[in-house]
């Protein structure tokens, strides 16, 4: 079966610092995969080279067989490629439905001249999205507060709203980074049972990055583990959780603090 | 049961509709049924153009989150193309005019297109100053060419703006406005404004919504600019300097970055202002200017912050407001 | 008039914007506001220079003096006052109050002076003939003053405690608070040292310009700002370097091809450098964490 996600020895250097080397992945569709390793290792560096934040020095990126090579960050998300911050970035000051809506912006092709006009394109369209959003809001218990301004929800649900925004731009690869951070055990557990039900519901392949051993052990099929901007070991999560290599990475780290 | 009418769109259309027409009868009544007099009449015109003025920097201050510091650049740009059109030809004046200023705003919005798309790759203050610098370097060229009439200005423009014409593209600028701020070009528009970064990975252009939102804007100072040319009828360039772009900032700031009627209420307010202080002529720049600090430091969010104005919810709430006036008198007396 | 003369003569006014610029780049620096009123503190400098010494008789020396002194607290009165409250702020509310102050301090003193332009006597007369070349006196002290107060402010910044505590301010204002360093006393000190040099370069302005009227603050100010911000705003040896260049383009601009574009000129540059380094000639990139 040919992965839904491609990635082939990618590397980027900030000056003179390898912040990534060749790095490896294939992600099939419908699985998911963690990407863990100690603070600086590169992770949300992956993330940032995966949507073309930064153009990578070296290495190439299919989806679905196409290379996003060349492609600008926005090109990269209506290809199918979505991502939610780890520092969580709303659209603070516009309401959580607008915040979803927001993202269905390529679901809807009509013109500035129908939206002055109120033409019937217009009406059917933002119907249409707005049924959509709502229903969206849904999968995330989010429809009661469809009207509060998103920076005024609580810390649990902006994360569970960026998650949705990143959904409705229709990705095929969802990439989470930190998803369940600064949530209680038992808002992530919650989210452990979200992110399993959005990777059925929608069939997409889902990327996440996470400090949470519980919550990386708990969902994900297969693991990475980066270190100083290269992958120290992968496999499944048993195999990880007992791998001396990833130990010594991690409690060397610990020491260190 | 009055909720579900007012907030149907139908319906919203009509009423506002309705109101446009009742305040055009209302200045119309007042500028000619000699309850004004010519100079105060006159008064509607200036407010007229500035509101355009206004309402269109919003959009890429408020909405888009940039600041630009020309936008009397491409005000004068559109004030010059659209009176050397009217000079030029001779047509009847309802389309004379209206193609006059349509040209005036698209050459404004070519401008805004030409300087936006290297101006937008910079940030916050950076983009202020290289907007600044654009549109000082627009005034200097237009006081060195020849057809523009140089330090001498433009005379001899048509006197073609009418209070009905302003009020027209008074109209006309607010609804263009307020209606794509509610498509999905609005939504993307605002999106920038709120995070740079989560607006791209939510799939949205930046080059292209900032250098189209800028156009826009643009445009309708363009169109403002025509309004002016054929209401002064001579044009100088240094009206259009740096000051009149920090004018059109105050009016919007004050109004707050983001609302509509806050740009209208403070663009007639602050164009009101000045006149209302010419008994003392002396003082007035010095109390024009305490008060933007006053209001400035207690009220930093401008006087609207980011409210909206629409007329549907507001009498519903009013509705509302009443009927519980009422209804609490009413169980106060059966007890 | 030689090139060489344009020269000097783009020298002594680009001393005259770096000296101002140096004022921006501060306050810049330390609370992110392009302080709009900083050319009007010039204005007001220049007025009162001028008012102590031809209304009151006052010695040059201390009519200086006297100048820098009341500019400085002007500087910092304005902070504490109109700056201050809004420091929490959207950064546009912050600019908006900047510009009603300039608004502010320009009607005020035409209150009280009057829009006509006063004449100013020649602070520094005489020349100094030096290799065959004849410089005036004026240029000359504007220069030798300028480049003076620059390496002083460099060292100041670099060495000293309180410069210490305004680059620290500048970098990380919680963090300096946590370090100890008042950042309101920096702050309003930064204010005053801006204010300060703004009323030096308006007596050396008058000694080369003799005309003064209260609109003079804006464009001088506005043209400074740009050698801040061509220079790479924040940074001291980035103003200095702006404001020569600006000096220098516009004074061969004006004897070689038309004073009318100067002006033109001079944002004409700052646009082309800006496009290519968008921080300014010695500025730091700034990049947003992603």
């Amino acid at each position: 079966m040919t992965p839904i996600l491609d990635v082939c020895n990618l590397g980027i250097k900030f000056g003179g610092l390898q912040a990534l080397d060749d790095f490896n992945v294939q992600v099939a569709n419908r699985e998911i995969v963690g990407l863990i390793g100690p603070n600086g290792a590169g992770k949300t560096t992956v993330f940032n080279l995966l949507t073309n934040v930064y153009s990578p020095s070296r290495g190439t990126i299919h989806l679905t067989g196409k290379s996003t090579k060349g492609k600008s960050t926005h090109e990269v998300t209506q290809f199918g490629i979505a991502r939610t911050f780890q520092n969580i970035r709303l659209f603070k000051n516009v309401s959580v439905l607008e915040n979803v809506m927001t993202a269905f912006h390529n679901a809807m092709d009509y013109s500035m001249f129908s939206a002055i006009l109120r033409l019937p394109s217009y009406r059917k369209q933002e119907k249409a999205a707005r049924k959509l959003a709502l229903e969206l809001l849904d999968v995330f218990d989010l429809r009661e507060m469809a009207d509060t301004l998103a920076g005024s929800l609580p810390y649990g649900a902006q994360r569970k709203l960026e998650i949705a925004r990143a959904l409705a731009t229709n990705p095929k690869v969802l990439l989470l980074d930190e998803p369940a951070a600064g949530m209680n055990p038992s808002e992530t557990s919650e989210l452990m049972m979200t992110i399993k039900d959005i990777r059925d519901k929608f069939d997409i392949a889902i990327i996440l990055i996470e400090h949470d051993m519980n919550l990386v052990m708990g969902i994900c099929e297969r693991i990475l583990v980066l270190n100083y901007g290269l992958i120290i070991a992968q496999g499944k999560p048993e195999e990880i959780k007992n791998n001396p290599i990833v130990i010594e990475a991690y409690l060397g780290q610990q020491r260190g603090e | 049961m009055k909720q579900s009418i007012l907030r149907n769109n139908k319906f919203r259309y009509l009423l506002n509709t309705l109101a446009v027409v009742l305040l055009y009868l209302l200045i119309i009544f007042l500028t000619s049924g000699g309850i004004l007099n010519r100079y105060q009449s006159n008064m509607f015109i200036q407010i007229g153009y500035n509101i355009i003025l206004a309402v269109s920097l919003n959009l890429s201050c408020g909405f888009l989150g940039q600041l630009p510091l020309g936008h009397a650049g491409f005000m004068s740009v559109g004030a010059y193309a659209s009176a050397l059109f009217s000079m030029a030809v001779d047509l009847p004046v309802y389309i004379e005019f209206p193609a006059a200023l349509l040209i005036g705003g698209i050459a404004a919005g070519i401008t805004g297109i030409i300087i936006g798309l290297p101006a937008l790759r910079l940030r916050g203050d950076y983009l202020a100053i290289i907007t600044l610098g654009f549109g000082e370097i627009i005034r200097v060229v237009i006081l060195n060419l020849k057809f523009t009439g140089g330090a001498f200005g433009l005379r001899g423009i048509e006197k073609h703006s009418s209070i009905s014409w302003v009020f027209l593209c008074t109209v006309i600028t607010i609804f263009v406005i307020h209606t794509l701020l509610k498509s999905r070009h609005g939504r993307a528009v605002i999106s920038i404004r709120e995070d740079e970064i989560a607006a791209e990975a939510s799939g949205i252009s930046l080059t292209y919504y900032k250098t189209v939102t800028f156009a826009i804007s643009a445009f309708f100072a363009g169109v403002a600019g025509g309004l002016y040319a054929h209401y002064l009828c001579i044009l100088d360039p240094s009206n259009f300097g740096f000051m009149k772009s920090v004018e059109i900032l105050v009016m919007v700031v004050l109004g707050g970055l983001g609302s509509i009627i806050g740009s209208v209420v403070s663009a007639s307010v602050l164009t009101v202002i000045p006149e209302l202080l010419r008994s003392f002529a002396d003082y007035r720049m010095v109390i024009y200017s305490l008060l933007l600090i006053i209001v400035m430091i207690f009220k930093p969010s401008g006087l609207f912050g980011r409210y909206d104005f629409s007329l549907g919810p507001a009498i519903d709430s009013a509705f509302r407001r009443i009927r519980g006036l009422i209804l609490r008198k009413g169980g106060a007396k059966n007890k | 008039m030689t090139i060489l003369n344009q020269i000097i003569n783009g020298i002594q006014i680009g001393s005259i914007y770096a000296l101002v610029a140096l004022g921006y780049t501060m306050v810049y620096g330390i609370v992110k506001l392009i302080n709009f009123a900083h050319g009007e503190i010039i204005m007001v400098g220049s007025y009162f220079t001028w008012y102590t010494m031809s209304r009151l008789g006052a010695p040059a020396w201390a009519a200086v003096l006297g100048a820098v002194v009341f500019c400085a607290v002007l500087g910092m009165v304005i902070e504490k006052v109109a700056y201050k409250p809004l420091r929490n702020y959207a950064r546009i509310s912050l600019l908006i109050t900047a510009i009603g102050v300039s608004f502010f301090l320009q009607n005020a003193v035409q209150l009280i002076f009057k829009a006509t332009p006063r004449m100013f006597q020649n602070i520094f007369p005489g020349s100094l003939k030096l290799g065959g070349m004849v410089f005036s006196m004026s240029a000359v002290v504007t220069i030798v003053v300028s480049v003076i107060l620059m390496i002083g402010l460099s060292l100041l910044v670099k060495n000293t405690k309180i410069g210490k505590a305004m680059r620290a301010v500048s970098e990380d204002k919680d963090t300096a608070q946590l370090m100890g360093i008042n950042v309101d006393h920096t702050i309003s000190f930064t204010f005053g040292l801006g204010s300060g040099l703004a009323a030096i370069a308006a007596v050396l302005y008058c000694s080369s310009f003799y005309q003064i009227e209260p609109t003079m603050g804006s464009m001088l100010g506005l043209k400074a700002f740009v050698a801040a911000v061509l220079g790479g705003i924040g940074s001291i040896s980035g103003a200095v370097l702006g404001g020569f260049v600006i000096g220098i383009a516009e004074s061969l601009t004006k004897g070689y091809i038309s004073s009318a574009l100067a002006d033109a000129i001079v944002f004409g540059i700052l646009i082309v450098v800006l496009i290519i380094k968008p921080s300014g000639i010695l500025g730091r990139p700034e990049n947003e964490k992603v």
